[in-house]
C-alpha cells in the first residue's frame, strides 16, 4: 500500500517484496551477419547466450564488463528495443508480450532507460520540457498535467524549471543534458530504470554530482536500478548486488561485497585488479591477464574465458561451466564444480 | 639535468568569423628526459590543446600562439617547412585516443611503420620492413613478422594501439607525447599498455606527456602531475604530493569526488556548478565561482602560480597564502 501513497500515479507493488521486480530467463541474441553469397548471413555474433538474471525490488544490480560482453544488449533486451530469440521476461509477476501477460508498451511504461550519450538520445528540435512531458502526453495524461509534471521534474534533478524550460538541448551542458534524460526516463513514473553507461560520458566532477542525485532519487521515488558501466568503481559505489559479464555469459553474480572482496572467478579477480592503482607507492607491477577479449563472433568452445585463463585445462574446452552457487556469489568456473574434472576443483 | 622541453606562458587563442576561444592562457612548465610529466583535466580544461601545440598540430589559419616552447633549445612556435616536418616524428612524435582512426585503412601496418622509417631515415625498403618488425617486437607484439602484413581492422584495439606506439617511436623520438591513448581501451587491455608505455619509457631514456582526465591513470604512470583548469596550470607537483597533500581547491575536490574503494554509503563531494566559458581572457581567478574558499582577493587579479613547498606550484592566493 504504502508504494501506491509514495508514488502517487505509479503502479503498485504486486507480488510483494519477495518477488522479483523483473526476472528473465533464457534470455538469448544472436546477430546474424550479412556476408555470403546474396547477403546470406554466415556467421553471427553471440551477444547474449542464455541469460538468466533477476532484478529484487528496491535493489541496484551493478552490470560490469568489457566492450562486446553484451551488456548493453541485455539492456536493450530487457526493455524490448530488440526482441530476444529466445527467453522471456517477467515484470513483477506479469510475463511480457504473451498471451496473459502485459504488452511491451505497459513494460516500458514500468521500465524506462537512460543512454550514455546524453546529446544524441534528446530531440534537439524541442524545448527540454516538451521532451520531458512527451511521454505522459502520449500516454493520455493532459497537456497542461504533463507540462506541469515535467516542471516538477526538472526541479527534481536540479534544474530550476523556470531557467531551463524552455531551453533546447543544445543550450545545455553534458552534464545537465543528462539531467534533463534522467528526468524524462522518470516521467512515466517508472519502477525499474536502466542506466546504460549513464555517467561515463561526463566528467568526474559532474559524474559526482549526477551519482549523489541518482542515490537520492531512489530512496525518494522507490526506484530499482539496473546499473551498466565499465566503470568498476562507480558500479561498486552505487550497486547492491554485481553481475560480471564475459563474451555474453555472466561468469560471477553476487552481492557487491562478495565480488569486490572475494571473487572468485579468474576473470572478476583479473578485471578488479586491472584498475589503475590510486596509490604511487603502490602502483601496478604486471598486468593480471594478457591479450584483448576475443570477437563474440566465434567465442571459445566450452568456458569462452578459457583463452585468456592462467588455469585453462582440458575440461575447460570441453564443457561450459554452469553458473554455480558458490557461498555468497553463483560463479561459472569448473574451478568451483566439485568433480568437474578440473585440477583445482574439489573431488565429487 | 637539463630540460628537454621547456613551455614558457603559452597561449593558444583560436579565432573563428563568430568567436575567439582563450583555450590556452599562459601555461609552463619543463620536462626532463626520461621523466613523465602527467596532465589531468576535464574535457575543456586545454590539456589536448597545450599537447598539440608542441607539435603546431593546429589549423595556423586559425590558431594564435604566443609564448614559447623549445625543445633542446630549438623554439617550435616560430618553426614552419622542413624544420617543422623534421621534428615531427623524428624529435617528438604522438599517440592518439583512437587508433583505429590514426591509422590509415588500405595500408598494412607493416607499410605504414616503414613508410615513415623511409621517409625520415632514407633506409631501404627491405631495412625499414626490418625495422618495422623489430618494433613490433618492442611493444610485445606476438608473431610480429606475421602482423606486419595486417590491415588495421583485422587487429584488436589492444594491438592496434601497440602498433601505433611502435609508430610513434619509430624515429628514435626524444619526447612522446600521449593524448589519452588509453581511454578507448578496455579494462584488461588499458593496464597492459599502461604499463608498456612505463617500459619503454625507461628502456629508451624518453621524455613522456601523458594527458588523461583518468585520475588512477595519471598516478600510473607519471613522475609529475600538472592539473589544469580553464586553460591554466592550476597545480603541479610530484605524484605523490598531488595525491597526498593537493592543495587547489579544484585539484582537492577532482580527486575527492572521483569514486574509489571504500567509498560505498558515502555521499560524494561534487563540485559544483561548471567550468566557465572560454570566451574571455580570465580577469580573476577562474575556479572562484565554484569555490568554497572564495576571498575578495581572489576576484582582484588572476592568481599567479606560486610555490608552496618543494617543487610544488599552485595557483590559488587562499592556498599559497
Amino acid at each position: 500500500m504504502d508504494t501506491i501513497i509514495r508514488k502517487p500515479g505509479g503502479t503498485p507493488d504486486r507480488g510483494g517484496p519477495a518477488q522479483p521486480l523483473l526476472l528473465a530467463t533464457g534470455l538469448r541474441k544472436h546477430f546474424p551477419i550479412p556476408g555470403g553469397i546474396l547477403g546470406r548471413a554466415t556467421k553471427v555474433v553471440r551477444a547474449v547466450d542464455d541469460l538468466t538474471l533477476s532484478v529484487a525490488k528496491g535493489e541496484t544490480l551493478g552490470v560490469v564488463g568489457e566492450s562486446g560482453c553484451g551488456k548493453s544488449t541485455v539492456a536493450r533486451l530487457l526493455i524490448r528495443l530488440i526482441k530476444p530469440d529466445l527467453g522471456s521476461v517477467v515484470l513483477d509477476g506479469d510475463p511480457v508480450d504473451e498471451p496473459h501477460g502485459i504488452t511491451v508498451n505497459e513494460l516500458r511504461r514500468q521500465v524506462q532507460m537512460v543512454f550514455q550519450d546524453s546529446y544524441a538520445s534528446l530531440n534537439p528540435r524541442l524545448t527540454i520540457v516538451e521532451t520531458i512531458a512527451f511521454a505522459p502526453k502520449a500516454h493520455g495524461l493532459p497537456a497542461a498535467d504533463a507540462k506541469e509534471r515535467s516542471r516538477d521534474l526538472l526541479a527534481k534533478v536540479g534544474l530550476e524549471p523556470n531557467t531551463f524550460a524552455e531551453r533546447y538541448p543544445h543550450e545545455l551542458s553534458g552534464g545537465q543534458r543528462q539531467r534533463v534524460n534522467i528526468a524524462r526516463a522518470l516521467a512515466l513514473r517508472p519502477r525499474l530504470v536502466i542506466l546504460d553507461e549513464a555517467v561515463s560520458a561526463l566528467d568526474k566532477s559532474v559524474e559526482a554530482q549526477v551519482l549523489n542525485m541518482l542515490v537520492d532519487l531512489k530512496s525518494e521515488l522507490d526506484l530499482t536500478y539496473l546499473f551498466i558501466s565499465h566503470d568498476l568503481n562507480v558500479v561498486q559505489y552505487l550497486s547492491d548486488r554485481v553481475m560480471v559479464m564475459y563474451l555474453g555469459k555472466i561468469v560471477e553474480i553476487g552481492k557487491v561485497e562478495a565480488i569486490y572482496g572475494n571473487p572468485q572467478h579468474p576473470y572478476t579477480r583479473a578485471l578488479l585488479s586491472a584498475r589503475p592503482s590510486m596509490d604511487p607507492r603502490k602502483r601496478t607491477q604486471e598486468a593480471p591477464i594478457q591479450g584483448d577479449p576475443p570477437n563474440p563472433i566465434d567465442p571459445p568452445s566450452g568456458c569462452r574465458f578459457r583463452t585468456r585463463c592462467p588455469f585453462a585445462e582440458d575440461v575447460c574446452a570441453q564443457i561450459e561451466p554452469p553458473l554455480a552457487d558458490a557461498g555468497e556469489q553463483a560463479v561459472a568456473c569448473h574451478m568451483r564444480v566439485a568433480g568437474s574434472g578440473h585440477s583445482k576443483a574439489a573431488r565429487a | 639535468m637539463s630540460n628537454l622541453l621547456s613551455v614558457k606562458d603559452l597561449q593558444v587563442t583560436f579565432v573563428t568569423p563568430d568567436r575567439t576561444i582563450h583555450a590556452v592562457n599562459g601555461v609552463s612548465f619543463d620536462v626532463k628526459r626520461g621523466e613523465t610529466l602527467g596532465i589531468l583535466g576535464e574535457s575543456g580544461s586545454g590539456k589536448s590543446v597545450t599537447l598539440r601545440s608542441i607539435l603546431k598540430l593546429h589549423p595556423a589559419h586559425r590558431t594564435k600562439w604566443s609564448g614559447s616552447i623549445t625543445l633542446e633549445g630549438d623554439e617550435i612556435l616560430t618553426m614552419g617547412g622542413r624544420d617543422l616536418a623534421n621534428l615531427r616524428g623524428n624529435r617528438v612524435s604522438m599517440i592518439f585516443q583512437e587508433p583505429a582512426t590514426a591509422f590509415d585503412p588500405v595500408f598494412t601496418i607493416g607499410q605504414q611503420i616503414s613508410e615513415t622509417v623511409r621517409r625520415h631515415t632514407g633506409k631501404s625498403d627491405a631495412d625499414a620492413m626490418k625495422r618495422a618488425k623489430d618494433l613490433l617486437e618492442m611493444v610485445r607484439i606476438p608473431s610480429p613478422a606475421q602482423r606486419l602484413k595486417a590491415y588495421p581492422h583485422e587487429m584488436s584495439g589492444g594491438m592496434r594501439q601497440r602498433a601505433m606506439i611502435a609508430l610513434a617511436l619509430s624515429c628514435n623520438p626524444s619526447l612522446l607525447l600521449a593524448d589519452e591513448p588509453t581511454t578507448a581501451l578496455d579494462a584488461t587491455v588499458q593496464i597492459q599498455v599502461l604499463l608498456l608505455i612505463r617500459e619503454l619509457q625507461r628502456e629508451l631514456d624518453l621524455g613522456v606527456i601523458f594527458v588523461t582526465h583518468d585520475i588512477g591513470v595519471a598516478v600510473e604512470v607519471s613522475d609529475r602531475i600538472g592539473v589544469m583548469y580553464a586553460g591554466k596550470l592550476v597545480e603541479l607537483a610530484g605524484v605523490e604530493q598531488m595525491v597526498d597533500t593537493p592543495k587547489h581547491p579544484y585539484s582537492r575536490g577532482l580527486l575527492a569526488s572521483t569514486v574509489h574503494d571504500g567509498m560505498r554509503g558515502q555521499r560524494l563531494e561534487a563540485i559544483p556548478g561548471a567550468p566557465p566559458d572560454l570566451g574571455e581572457v580570465p580577469t580573476a581567478c577562474s575556479f572562484a565561482p565554484r569555490c568554497k574558499f572564495v576571498e575578495p582577493k581572489c576576484l582582484s587579479a588572476p592568481p599567479p602560480l606560486a610555490p608552496v613547498g618543494d617543487s610544488h606550484l599552485v595557483r590559488c592566493v587562499v592556498a599559497a597564502a
